[in-house]
């Protein structure tokens, strides 16, 4: 219907206050077709904030945001979106087959109960009262009514919260597979695993404004830093005043390092100590990538206080 | 560049609009039929109240009194679904997320407002009706089939300016502080109205006052339907709808305004 890479939804100059504080500082955003966009950021950085202005719950100070082409809280806008939001209370006393078939009536091509059903894993929970179900179980109830209206723009806020591993999987296959139908993602999360499993794309929010935005692994490449682990009985301390080694740790038999220059610092290792084994060498995961834009923004902050 | 997108964005037909009205309706009304807190105390304490006094301690007052209860106990009984189904209810959602989800999702705002009517005048039509034949069965009143729907139709549609009341109640407290605000303003209210003892034995100027509660008013309307002489119906008529599209704007304006 749609080229694919059309954009779906945007914020565009952004600006959200709440008093003194700045939730957003002026954030350009672009939310396109078929593609999964993980929003990350430390708390109070703006990523709900971001999403309230998309879902039409909040109104922005300055900047336009559309969805659609449209204004969000106009009602056809939103019928294009399906939403998970990360705290919800459903009515406790409605099974979960009349909480689905509430929510499909919004919109105007829903799908059937038993696809609904057979996406979110629930086929066994149609007829329990949701008062009844476990978090996990809960959870997956609320994923099912975020896909009931075949949204073409999917907001998942923490989805995966309080589900165990096994459930986790199989939401994550079935966000896969949806993607794979040409629906766009707009993920939020704290697991940076979750973001590397299914995004193509992160965008980095910190204090309202947007730091990084582009692939996973375009993110990683920020970071220098691999990682080098070995068993070894040299001397951590002595191996800490090494060029190169940015961190270094003892855990147990294994030494485990941080290093911008890993080549070098393995042929050191090497010629130090001869019995040396279990050598792996790691590239940097998000979490680093993450972890050092953090990092870097925080110096940036002082410098700036400074 | 909006047409570009129409395209995007599917149309929903009317009948698929009307069926999310019907929808949300037919929810909220499951909802609360099932959650045995709210049942039991809003069709059983008209009930009850009823029967203490119209029937236990009736037989020492004049023969007119249980039919003038009946219409005093269904007044007070129709408020409770209005003010708590609306009120806590609305105090709760906006507390737990769930109004943010609905309102997120392509739910048409007034679905959301229209459920939780429908559930309100069902449930006030139950207690018209149990208040009805514990009147004719056990109190001994005397009703005809005139005075009966002219009761029955005052009720239902009588619980609506306690809906305005309660959805307002409803967006100035949260979470389970509301239920305590709701009863601060029904049981005075129905004091002073005189449903619970006559007007005359309040103090003068709480009795002057009572014109201004649409509880007073509700009742002038139930004792008209069983024939007490109450003058005419329409002053009563219009103060409800002046106070209900009124109590409704100032709501609808705090709910756009702070959510």
């Amino acid at each position: 219907m749609t080229a694919d890479g059309e954009v779906l939804a945007s914020l565009q100059g952004v600006h959200k206050h709440y008093g003194a504080v700045r939730a957003l500082d002026g954030v350009d955003l672009e939310l396109r077709a078929g593609q999964v966009l993980a929003l990350l950021g430390p708390n109070g950085a703006g990523k709900t904030t971001a999403i309230s202005l998309l879902l039409g719950l909040l109104r922005a100070d300055a900047g336009q945001v559309q969805l659609f082409g449209h204004d969000p809280q106009q009602l056809a806008a939103r019928r294009g979106i399906g939403v998970m939001l990360q705290s919800a209370a459903l009515p406790e006393t409605l099974n979960v087959a009349e909480l689905i078939q509430l929510s499909a009536s919004y919109y105007p091509a829903p799908r059937d109960l038993a696809d609904v059903a057979a996406l979110a894993g629930i086929e066994d929970l149609l007829k329990r009262r949701y008062g009844k179900l476990s978090g996990g179980q809960q959870r997956r109830v609320q994923f099912a009514l975020a896909v009931c209206g075949r949204p073409r723009l999917l907001f998942l806020d923490e989805p995966t919260v309080g589900l165990d591993l096994p459930a986790r999987q199989q939401l994550w296959a079935t966000v896969r597979a949806l993607v794979a139908e040409g629906t766009a993602v707009v993920l939020t999360t704290h697991y940076l695993e979750e973001a590397e499993r299914l995004a193509d794309r992160v965008c980095v929010l910190l204090r309202g404004r947007i730091v990084s935005d582009g692939s996973v692994d375009a993110l990683r490449a920020r970071v220098i830093h691999r990682s080098i682990r070995c068993v070894s009985t040299l001397d951590a301390a002595v191996l800490a005043s090494w060029p190169g080694v940015v961190q270094i740790s003892r855990d147990g038999d294994y030494l485990q390092l941080r290093s911008d220059r890993v080549e070098s610092v393995v042929r050191q290792l090497l010629q130090a100590d001869p019995g040396l084994s279990g050598l792996e060498v790691q590239p940097a995961g998000l979490g680093e990538a993450f972890t050092d834009l953090t990092a870097a923004d925080a110096a940036q902050t002082q410098r700036e206080a400074a | 560049m909006n047409s570009q997108y129409q395209s995007m964005l599917p149309v929903m037909s009317s009948r698929q609009v009307l069926g999310a009205y019907l929808q949300e309706s037919r929810a909220e009304c499951l909802r609360y039929l099932r959650y045995p807190g709210f049942v039991l105390p809003t069709l059983l304490f008209p009930a009850v109240f009823y029967l203490l006094f119209a029937v236990l301690l009736g037989h020492t007052q004049p023969a007119q009194a249980a039919r003038f209860l009946l219409g005093s106990y269904v007044t007070f009984g129709v408020m409770a679904p209005g003010l708590f189904g609306f009120g806590i209810a609305l105090a709760l959602e906006r507390d737990n997320g769930l109004l943010t989800l609905k309102r997120a999702m392509p739910m048409p705002p007034l679905a959301y407002l229209l459920g939780k009517m429908v559930m309100a005048m069902l449930t006030a039509l139950a207690i018209v009706v149990i208040l009805q034949l514990l009147a004719t069965t056990v109190a001994g009143v005397q009703l005809n089939a005139s005075q009966m729907l002219r009761l029955t139709a005052v009720a239902t549609l009588g619980t609506l300016p306690f809906c305005a009341l309660g959805l307002l109640l409803g967006t100035l407290a949260k979470g389970n502080g509301a239920a305590a605000v709701i009863n601060l303003v029904y049981l005075p209210m129905a004091v002073l109205s005189g449903l619970w003892f006559p007007l005359k034995v309040l103090p003068p100027l709480l009795r002057d006052l009572a014109v201004i509660w649409p509880s007073h008013h509700l009742n002038m309307l139930a004792q008209g339907a069983l024939d007490f002489e109450v003058g005419s119906a329409w002053p009563h008529v219009l103060w409800l709808l002046v106070f209900t599209v009124a109590i409704t704007a100032v709501a609808g304006w705090r709910l756009r305004r702070h959510g």
